[in-house]
């Protein structure tokens, strides 16, 4: 048990950061985290596709040359709906790309010193913060035109960048508060020495607040793309072909009821290997990251 | 305005039959071509309105189950089984890192076609409809957050104080339920409001299985008189004051709960 350092020998409850300062210490002890990849979490997700892909060749009727096996059918299609994973993953890169430009611009603009600017980059983090993203992502899908002119120069807008642009919406509002809280976080005693070394303010800005605050955004930013990873597959649900539209595809050919669960936990395996290391990353960088107070 | 005149006019033959809200917006729709049909058709206003009762029933039930399976989760994780905690622990990290859409297709598509189906009214339906399975999905889901957000909570508070109600005799469900879990819960609120206006937002995607909710009906309104741009305005509109709504109320909760003498 760690001592208590709350100030008052009568605390009424233990500062939340003393629970979350302890990893780092028993982290530095043993030289790395603890449990950086968890097999036990793996294991049994994998465990769990066996076990149903089991039960579903127990359950329907034996392979036979016309009727394949379940793993065998899985093996077949996987090429397939890999790729349409691949692109889930490329519309994160680019709507997180995206994004973040727009939300890097909306949360400096959200600590501007003039007050329009604050307020009104405040309200729109807000509203967009706020608005689901799958209405966000109708509203692009709907409500953008097909083609947009740029210098005279008519460019189509296909349907897969505006589902682009739809959840790269969410992610600006995101990540402009995620820049506003870094930049918050900054002791205000670096703003003013930084000031009396006769800094302009964009200066301070760029090379003395942006650096240090850098490192605090990392760990939420990286959560961030985690969901909007997972959110990509709302695209299926406004008609763009992507790893969830192609399992469905696949099944309705197959004809297959015992094909079911299988395929879609292949899925759900899929975004989980790609999703939980970055999880597991943030919550290392967090530990090492932590204010130490 | 194209013409206040012809507003006028629209506005005094169709006061005849509406009342003035209505009117405006039939003018509104007939003249300026600016058609929320939720405002002057009785038809489209009782489906936004029935879309509407279903995301907040959809909402709250999800909430009360969700935050329940985080207190539960909560527990177990504290439990001296190392095999407890290790299911609780896949539990979340299998609904934190995977898609909810996906989730939702798994439970409905999946899980929903295996389960037997019962005879209701001379035909057969599945135990569980796409409502039921959006309720199951959405809870786990918002529930895994939950679990680590009142872990989180309950860590924060001092070993001494267990030790008390030990000392008095509490058993360790009573010391949970009397103690750790009012001062953890005052802890986790914050965060747990995050996770809460998530869920709202989440609930969306029961358009997916065709779950009535407000999205579904403003699709469906749409769809038939043509207005998209001014239902997803509404939508958005909606959808903001309930989350609104929710930070609001949660907030004010917040406030009463708070411990003088202790902010976090």
């Amino acid at each position: 048990m760690m001592p208590l350092r709350s100030g008052t020998d009568m605390a009424v409850l233990l500062p939340a950061g003393g629970a979350l300062a302890r990893p780092v210490v028993d982290a530095r002890a043993v030289g790395f985290t603890e449990r950086t990849f968890s097999p036990a979490v793996l294991g049994a997700l994998l465990a769990l596709f066996a076990l149903a892909v089991a039960a579903a060749e127990a359950h329907g009727q034996p392979a036979s040359a016309a009727r394949a096996g379940i793993l065998a059918t899985l093996w077949k299609w996987a090429p397939l709906l890999f790729s349409g994973f691949l692109f889930n993953l490329l519309v994160s890169v680019l709507s997180m790309a995206l994004g973040t430009v727009a939300g890097l611009a909306l949360g400096l603009a959200q600590v501007s010193l003039l007050w329009p600017v604050r307020k009104g980059a405040g309200i729109v983090t807000q509203f967009f913060r706020n608005a689901p993203w799958l209405v966000l992502l109708f509203y692009c899908m709907f409500l953008l035109p097909f083609d947009v002119a740029v210098f005279g120069i008519t460019v189509p807008l296909p349907a897969w960048f505006k589902a682009v642009i739809g959840l790269a919406l969410p992610v600006m509002a995101n990540v402009s508060e995620i820049v506003r809280g870094g930049v918050r976080s900054i002791p205000i005693a670096q703003w003013e020495s930084a000031e009396a070394l006769a800094f302009s303010r964009r200066q301070i800005l760029w090379m003395v607040i942006l650096p240090q605050s850098l490192k605090r955004m990392l760990p939420p930013w990286m959560n961030l793309y985690a969901i909007l990873t997972m959110a990509t597959t709302l695209i299926s649900i406004v008609g763009i072909q992507d790893g969830m539209t192609l399992v469905r595809s696949a099944l309705i050919a197959e004809q297959r009821t015992e094909l079911f669960i299988p395929m879609y936990l292949m899925l759900l395996t899929w975004f989980f290997l790609y999703c939980y290391p970055i999880a597991r990353l943030t919550m290392a960088l967090e530990r090492r990251f932590a204010v130490r107070a | 305005m194209a013409d206040p005149d012809l507003f006028g006019r629209c506005m005094a033959d169709a006061r005849g039959a509406l009342s003035a809200f209505e009117a405006y917006f039939k003018c509104l729709a007939d003249i300026e071509r600016i058609n929320f049909s939720i405002f002057y058709d009785s038809l489209d206003r009782g489906r936004f309105l029935v879309g509407l009762w279903t995301t907040v029933k959809l909402s709250v039930i999800c909430l009360v189950a969700s935050v329940a399976i985080g207190v539960v989760g909560a527990w177990l994780q504290g439990s001296r089984f190392a095999l407890t905690r290790r299911i609780v622990q896949g539990y979340i990290q299998f609904f934190r890192n995977t898609p909810p859409l996906v989730q939702l297709a798994f439970f409905y598509f999946a899980v929903g076609a295996v389960l037997p189906r019962v005879p209701d009214g001379g035909q057969m339906v599945p135990i569980v409809g796409s409502f039921g399975w959006a309720v199951i999905a959405f809870s786990f889901f918002a529930g895994a957050f939950n679990v680590e957000i009142f872990r989180a909570g309950i860590q924060a508070v001092p070993r001494a104080t267990v030790e008390a109600a030990e000392a008095l005799g509490y058993s360790r469900l009573r010391a949970y339920g009397h103690i750790v879990l009012p001062l953890a819960f005052r802890i986790s609120l914050p965060a747990l409001n995050n996770n809460l206006v998530n869920l709202i937002k989440t609930t969306t995607l029961a358009y997916a299985i065709a779950v009535p909710e407000m999205l579904y009906a403003a699709a469906q309104i749409w769809s038939e008189v043509l207005n998209v741009r001014e239902m997803m305005n509404v939508l958005l509109v909606t959808y903001v004051a309930l989350v609104g709504l929710l930070v609001w109320v949660m907030g004010r909760w917040e406030r009463a709960m708070r411990i003088p003498g202790y902010s976090a």
